[in-house]
């Protein structure tokens, strides 16, 4: 009764409200013209394609630290978009600080700890607790996603500052010396990689030296997969895409973020034109007339690397280039997934597509499009200039080809090694580790990232390649391997790795929004229930929309399975 | 080659088997489709057929073989030997978790007795959720037509497609992600607050009751499914009422596919229709009281009408209203005139002036086209020799460009707009040429913000452009068309550059726009009342036609001439002779030939001069030479011009019979009120802008002794001395295809079961015509005839003493002189007071801010009301609506009338604004208390 009181109360408080605003506006939120001149002045005299939201958002979180509602309507006003259609990209992308009327903005500076496995268990969660008491109320501290420097864990990115093995103090003086900065490594330019050498590949091809038959058969003889986890056999995916009609479109994906992975960013922060010859072969072989490179916004470093070294390569264009547009990621794990990366590149939520149709027939903006993760195309100059037998010839244990482990956890020199297709962790972790960390005896493996499942030591003689996994309920993916030791526990790792599902599930499919988060709560509650759990996995596998739902199960089944003691 | 054979390949049936069955599908229909056609229902949530299907729900999971995870079988197709499964364990499985886990979210309390999770969840035996729920979010009331209940939200984001892709308003987005995926309006504004517009396609959509009608609608109990047509605009969307018969309420009201809507809906034909239930209707003849004097300024107060007048029997009513009337007849036929109503069926229309011309012996018989399309209609008749559409609102679809002028689709034909919105997404150029921006702009390739009163400058440039580049279809031209060298003559005077700085439109975008018209595959015009209500609406509507002929947009799909016409049957009402010059089917009452057909029909001699149209009649009545009115749902003292003027004019009527639903404002004049029914109480038939007659049928039983309109007139003929029996519409319909070829072969039994037919249909069986001039024009010569247009400036321009234009229109919610809506519970509350709508800098420079009260005047009137912001309205303009009595907008409105359609000049007049006034006073009805009214 008292309810139906103060629903009367508030209807009628409602009707007066509405009563005002009807008499002063038209329906909804109008555009403040201050706001509207700010946004103008910002985006200058760039397009306001729609394509370009995500673009025109970072635009105006880097220059007012947050997205205003003002801003917001005005830049819908500006691009002549709907509200909601900004609104509800701005929310996707956790890089996007939307304030509404009445809230008040972030503080300036953003300490983002990384709490994806390798960082947990190198302590993210001390740097979690205390850090917000240390570096006060100035200074916002999120936690975040897998940032992609796994080696150097723990890591806490202060700004756009990635801190190394961070700890309370190194972070406190980033924060006080306004550090916030991505340093740039040391890497092989322009002017270097063609002095070695580079960009005669694609001249070549261009010139007519080199048939498009001629290289793709190379690529087909060498077994190159693709490396950003599906292992798509890279020669036949250019077969595919070319014989679709044009035009045909490329999009490089750069938006690792599986955690545990940091191989792409390893070499782009080393040879970034070996990576853009690769393409520009890859895109002349398949027919390709326009290329968008899609790059995490954590790599703020190889950022401002691509920028620079493309523009020289504009410049000094050593053949004739198609137009390669650069594209900022804004914070989210499944715009690596290929169809949620095009979705973001058209200016979108990074929601995955359903296939079929397969982005090889209708992909970026509707047309046929050659996806590639960056690796792959790092290594075409390579093999066609050591023949793709070259390549072939590199495994072990009768895999083929050569792998970029990045190796994180419990072992003495994480990071990238370059390791034969087919070696063992037992192998990887003694030829090209340096072995386990002291006191620390291996206890199992994510052979890789989060979504490739947990296996005891006790099967550490597998061959780590694709299609060797699948009978564990596991697979090698983007070869992110987290080494496990007996002070952790699997249990704990599967419920860290649900937890980043749960965050990153883009919120589209049954199985996978409501599941993950129905996981995680089942995993968290004393002795699991597994026969529920297990039945919920097996519906996110099999009816989640993309690989994020139907992999995001793995870990917990691979402790169901292989380490029952700990949650029995 | 290849590609042309997969293609045919690809349209051929394809045999799969289900559930082990072999099947007959098509590559282009959804397994859930072709499973469903074979007895096999397969659950699903975010599958609707009216929709794209999205897939997101995964409940319709099914096995097909070969394939390592489940599939969709919404959005999955089958090809030649699949083996789809969609029973097995593993598909079973996905398909109960999938409800498992939506129900464990879903809250107790149910806001829709038909929750398809639930109604899923049943049929496949899935039992108590074992998941614990999520954490709710709270109920969202602030709308005033829909309930937002967000814990029984499944995220299928049907509402967004429906609100994006169908209706395209684009309020609901789909925001955050992962667990917090959130359906949001705006930034996640509260719905009340946000831009909705309230079509509830959202609603009809949702499968879940978390959107539905306000105030618990979707749990009542509802007996009783009619089919019929909205009456709100020309659109003519079908519908369904879903009536509850204890209480003989339309509980509420949802799409049905009808070729003008496909199921789609505006705010009005959604939660605008409690106007039928609402306290104030009329339930008895009324007799003015003989002490109560007429004057312009009289009012009375609907709610409490007993002060001017007493109740009747319908005997005494009846013979009063008619005794009058016969009175003047008997002493000077010409001083008697009847207003027709578009609002009205076909039938009342035909029978109301054939009562004028057989009963009365005058063609004073008029109605509101006048003030609507009339120009537009003398312009089409003297250029293309047909008044009607050349092509349907639908063909928008199959345009390539499409010009929009003077017409604001999204708030007077919203689903109309709907298609036009889907065009444009479809890839269409949208060129929208308006004085005011709306919302349809930010669909559009070009927007031409055109200073008010110069589209004849602006399409004058935009034809000189098409002869001076040589983009005219001279074929076209020499076959089919006749007066272009006039035209052609005329056009060298307005060179785009010449023109440019008095319509405001840069040269070079007239050029851009020419050329985009002229070379198009298929170039469509549509208009409204921005072009007709002017002095120069003919010829406006001129230019528009000579631009169309001159490029040969006209005679097949996706081009055309389309003037979207106002009201739900004004096509349909001038259609039946509600016109004083026009027999029905616009045969001349001056052509002997027409006159004899329809003499020889009716059995009596008719007169022959054309009578008066509206405003001259209101003129004849202020001269005391038209005595006498009958009145059948119009309220001119609300709708004319000038409108002080009218009700003087009116008010010194000997004799005033108005017939209607409410006590309207020209109530307030009569001598006899006649309660009617409104359109959901009868049956009949309505003619739309698309020349779609239409059937309405009766979902509810009339409050008191109200009668149907055609009961009424067919009571006064009688008293008047005609011998008439008609009872039903189909008795009349049937009369009417014998004097009118253009729906001759229209059968009442076809339109029962069809409930639409397009006319022309000249024979029975034929299918109709949505696409006319195909091979010629109906002229005397087939062909059709350039009218070249000159500048003529409106009648009053703005000066030192009223310094502001004023534009008058409509809103989305107000129907006309809202007399319905303003007594319709959500459209009341949405739009409840008069408001004007002006530049945020206009209001500004007044030092008021928005909200306040100012003060509008012009050379014949007053009004003060609310300064509304309006980006969209030009600098030195002012926008009002004309439905609110309390501020009438036609108290300021010219009366100076465009000579050839008669129509007087809405759009333009000078006006002076002030700040403050006195707020706008209480008309009895409206101001955001018909909700209230209802409930009691």
């Amino acid at each position: 009764m008292n309810d139906r009181i103060a629903q009367g109360d508030k209807a009628g408080k409602d009707k007066l409200a509405r009563q005002k605003r009807a008499r002063r506006q038209l329906k909804g939120r109008q555009v403040d013209p201050k706001a509207l001149e700010e946004v103008k002045a910002l985006l200058g005299g760039v397009p306001r394609r729609a394509d370009l939201l995500i673009e025109h958002l970072h635009r105006i979180q880097d220059r007012y630290g947050h997205l205003s509602a003002a801003h917001l309507a005005a830049l819908a006003r500006e691009m002549n978009l709907a509200l909601a259609e900004v609104y509800e990209v701005a929310t996707f992308y956790h890089h996007f600080d939307v304030v509404k009327e009445g809230e008040s903005p972030p503080p300036a500076l953003t300490v983002r700890v990384c709490d994806s496995l390798s960082c947990e268990l190198a302590g993210a969660d001390e740097l979690l607790e205390k850090l917000p008491k240390i570096l006060g109320k100035d200074v916002r501290v999120l936690h975040a996603p897998c940032v992609g420097r796994c080696e150097s864990a723990p890591c806490a990115v202060v700004g756009q500052n990635p801190v190394l093995n961070a700890t309370l103090s190194t972070v406190k003086d980033a924060v006080e010396r306004k550090q916030v900065k991505c340093a740039e490594t040391k890497y092989l330019d322009f002017a270097a990689y063609k002095k070695g050498g580079g960009y005669k590949l694609i001249a070549d091809c261009l010139a007519g030296k080199r048939t498009r038959e001629e290289m793709t058969k190379i690529m087909e003889d060498s077994a190159l997969r693709g490396l950003g986890g599906a292992g798509f056999p890279t020669g036949r995916k250019w077969k595919i895409v070319a014989a679709e009609p044009s035009p045909r479109l490329m999009a490089v994906n750069i938006d690792e973020g599986e955690p545990g992975t940091f191989k792409d960013r390893y070499y782009l922060e080393r040879d970034p034109h070996r990576f853009l010859e690769g393409m520009l072969v890859a895109a002349w072989c398949s027919g390709v007339g326009e290329i968008y490179i899609y790059l995490r916004d954590e790599y703020a470093g190889c950022r401002s690397i691509l920028e620079k070294e493309l523009l020289k390569l504009k410049r000094e264009a050593p053949c004739a280039l198609p137009p390669i547009h650069l594209r900022r990621g804004a914070g989210a794990y499944i715009c690596g997934e290929e169809s949620a990366m095009i979705e973001s590149i058209e200016g979108k939520r990074g929601m995955p597509r359903l296939r079929p149709p397969y982005v090889a027939q209708v992909g970026l903006f509707g047309r046929p499009t050659l996806e590639h993760n960056m690796e792959t195309v790092y290594w075409v100059r390579e093999i066609v200039e050591k023949g793709g037998a070259w390549f072939a010839s590199q495994g072990r244990n009768g895999r083929k080809g050569l792998r970029s482990f990045s190796v994180s956890g419990r072992v003495k020199k994480p990071g990238v090694h370059l390791a034969p297709a087919g070696i063992t962790i037992k192998e990887l972790v003694k030829e090209h580790c340096g072995g386990m960390l002291d006191g620390h005896e291996l206890y199992g493996y994510l052979p890789g990232g989060a979504s490739g499942g947990i296996l005891p030591a006790s099967m550490g003689d597998i061959p780590l390649d694709f299609d060797t996994l699948q009978p564990y309920g596991c697979f090698i993916g983007s070869a992110a391997i987290v080494v496990l030791s007996n002070s952790d526990k699997a249990s704990g790792a599967a419920r860290n790795l649900m937890k980043f599902f749960k965050e990153e599930s883009c919120g589209q499919c049954t199985p996978c929004r409501v599941g993950t988060s129905k996981a995680l709560a089942l995993m968290n509650a004393g002795p699991w229930n597994q026969p529920l759990l297990k039945e919920l996995s097996q519906a996110m596998m099999d009816a989640s929309i993309c690989g994020l739902g139907q992999a995001a199960p793995n870990p917990a089944l691979s402790v169901m399975k292989f380490f029952p003691h700990e949650v029995g | 080659m290849d590609r042309l054979n997969t293609q045919q390949l690809a349209m051929l049936p394809i045999e799969f088997k289900l559930n082990g069955k072999t099947v007959v599908g098509r590559p282009d229909e959804p397994i859930i489709e072709t499973a469903r056609q074979n007895g096999i229902s397969i659950p699903h949530l975010c599958y609707s057929r009216t929709l794209r299907p999205d897939g997101n729900c995964r409940a319709c999971m099914v096995e097909i073989k070969g394939e390592r995870v489940l599939a969709p079988s919404c959005c999955r197709f089958p090809s030649q030997g699949m083996e789809v499964t969609t029973d097995s364990p593993r598909a079973l499985a996905s398909q109960k978790m999938v409800l498992e886990l939506l129900m464990s979210d879903m809250p107790e309390t149910q806001y829709t007795l038909n929750n398809k999770v639930d109604v899923w969840a049943k049929k496949l035996n899935v039992g108590k959720p074992r998941f614990e729920a999520r954490k709710q979010p709270k109920p969202d009331i602030s709308h005033p037509g829909i309930a937002v209940n967000l814990d029984a939200c499944i995220q299928c984001t049907r509402c967004v497609r429906a609100c994006r892709e169908e209706q395209v308003n684009d309020v609901i987005g789909y925001a955050s992600r992962g667990e917090h995926s959130k359906i949001v309006f705006d930034f996640d504004d509260p719905m009340g607050e946000s831009t909705c517009v309230a079509c509830g396609e959202c609603v009809q959509a949702c499968p879940t009751g978390a959107l539905m009608p306000a105030r618990q609608a979707g749990l009542e109990v509802v007996d009783k499914k009619v089919d019929s047509v909205c009456p709100f605009c020309g659109v003519g969307c079908q519908l369904t009422y879903h009536v509850q018969k204890s209480t003989n309420v339309i509980k509420f009201v949802t799409g049905r596919d009808g070729p003008a809507n496909h199921g789609r809906l505006c705010v009005k034909g959604r939660y605008g229709f409690d106007y039928a239930h609402h306290p104030q209707r009329l339930t008895r003849p009324l007799i003015r009281k003989s002490d109560v004097k007429k004057e312009a300024g009289f009012v009375v107060d609907p709610a409490n009408w007993k002060e001017a007048f007493r109740e009747a029997s319908w005997e005494e009513a009846l013979d009063f209203a008619a005794a009058g009337l016969k009175k003047i007849r008997d002493k000077d036929r010409f001083a008697l005139a009847g207003f027709g109503s578009a609002k009205g069926s076909n039938e009342e229309a035909y029978l109301f002036q054939k009562l004028v011309r057989t009963g009365f012996g005058t063609n004073n018989v008029d109605h509101c086209t006048r003030l609507c399309h009339a120009s537009s209609v003398a312009a089409l008749l003297e250029g293309v020799g047909s008044g009607a559409v050349s092509n349907q609102v639908s063909d928008v679809m199959n345009a390539e460009v499409v010009l929009i002028i003077g017409a604001n689709p999204t708030v007077n034909h919203p689903v109309a707009a709907t298609w036009m919105k889907n065009a444009a997404k479809n890839g269409t150029k949208l060129i929208i040429a308006d004085p005011r921006r709306t919302e349809l702009s930010r669909h559009a390739a070009y927007t031409l913000q055109f200073n008010a009163d110069t589209d004849v400058a602006m399409l004058n440039a935009i034809i000189h452009t098409i002869i001076d580049e040589d983009l005219v279809d001279k074929k076209f031209i020499a076959d089919r068309t006749s007066g272009f060298d006039a035209l052609k003559e005329n056009a060298k005077n307005y060179s785009p550059e010449k023109m440019a700085p008095i319509c405001g439109i840069p040269a070079q975008t007239l050029r851009e726009v020419a050329r985009l018209f002229a070379t198009s595959k298929g170039s469509m015009i549509l208009w409204g009342m921005g072009i007709s209500q002017h002095v120069h609406g003919t010829d406006n509507a001129r230019c528009l036609i000579a631009l169309c002929l001159m490029t040969g947009q006209v005679g097949r799909p996706g081009c055309g001439l389309h003037p979207l016409r106002g009201q739900n049957n004004v096509q349909g009402a001038s259609d039946s002779g509600l016109i004083p010059m026009m027999f029905p089917d616009y045969q001349r009452v001056d052509n002997p030939e027409a006159n004899e057909r329809f003499e020889k029909l009716w059995g009596t001699t008719l007169e022959k001069k054309p009578g008066l149209t509206v405003v001259e009649v209101i003129r004849a009545a202020d001269a005391g030479q038209v005595r006498g009115m009958y009145v059948m749902g119009e309220n001119p003292a609300m709708s004319d011009p000038d409108v002080e003027h009218a009700r003087a004019a009116m008010a010194k009527l000997e004799h005033l019979v108005v017939q209607d639903i409410f006590l309207t404002e020209t109530c307030y004049l009569a001598d006899v009120v006649l309660p009617a029914t409104a359109w959901p109480e009868k049956d009949g038939t309505v003619t739309n802008t698309d020349r779609m007659v239409q059937l309405g049928r009766k979902a509810i039983e009339p409050p008191g002794e109200a009668k149907p309109d055609l009961w009424l007139i067919v009571e006064i003929a009688k008293r008047l001395g005609l011998d008439w029996s008609y009872e039903k519409p189909k008795q009349v319909f049937d009369e009417m295809r014998q004097g009118m070829n253009s729906i001759a072969g229209i059968t009442w039994e076809r339109l029962e079961r069809d409930s639409c037919v397009v006319y022309p249909c000249e024979n029975e069986g034929d299918p109709g015509q949505p696409v006319v001039f195909t091979e010629v024009f109906p002229t005397a010569t087939g062909r059709a005839k350039f009218v070249p247009a000159d500048l003529i400036p409106a009648d009053e321009r703005p000066d030192a003493e009223y310094p502001v234009v004023l534009i008058t229109g409509r809103q989305l919610e107000h129907w006309h002189t809202g007399a319905m809506t303003r007594r319709a519970g959500v459209l009341d509350a949405i739009e409840p007071e008069p408001v004007a709508s002006m530049h945020p800098l206009d209001i500004a420079a007044l030092g008021a801010k928005p909200g306040d009260i100012i003060t509008v005047e012009s050379r014949r009137g007053k009004i003060s009301l609310y300064a509304r912001t309006d980006e969209g309205t030009p600098r030195g303009a002012v926008f009002i609506p004309f439905a609110f009595y309390e501020a009438a907008a036609n108290m300021l409105t010219n009366p100076k009338l465009d000579p050839f359609g008669k129509i007087p000049e809405f759009k333009y007049c000078a006006v002076r604004v002030t700040r403050g006034g006195e707020a706008p006073g209480d008309p009895g009805y409206g101001k955001g208390r018909a909700l209230a009214e209802l409930a009691e």
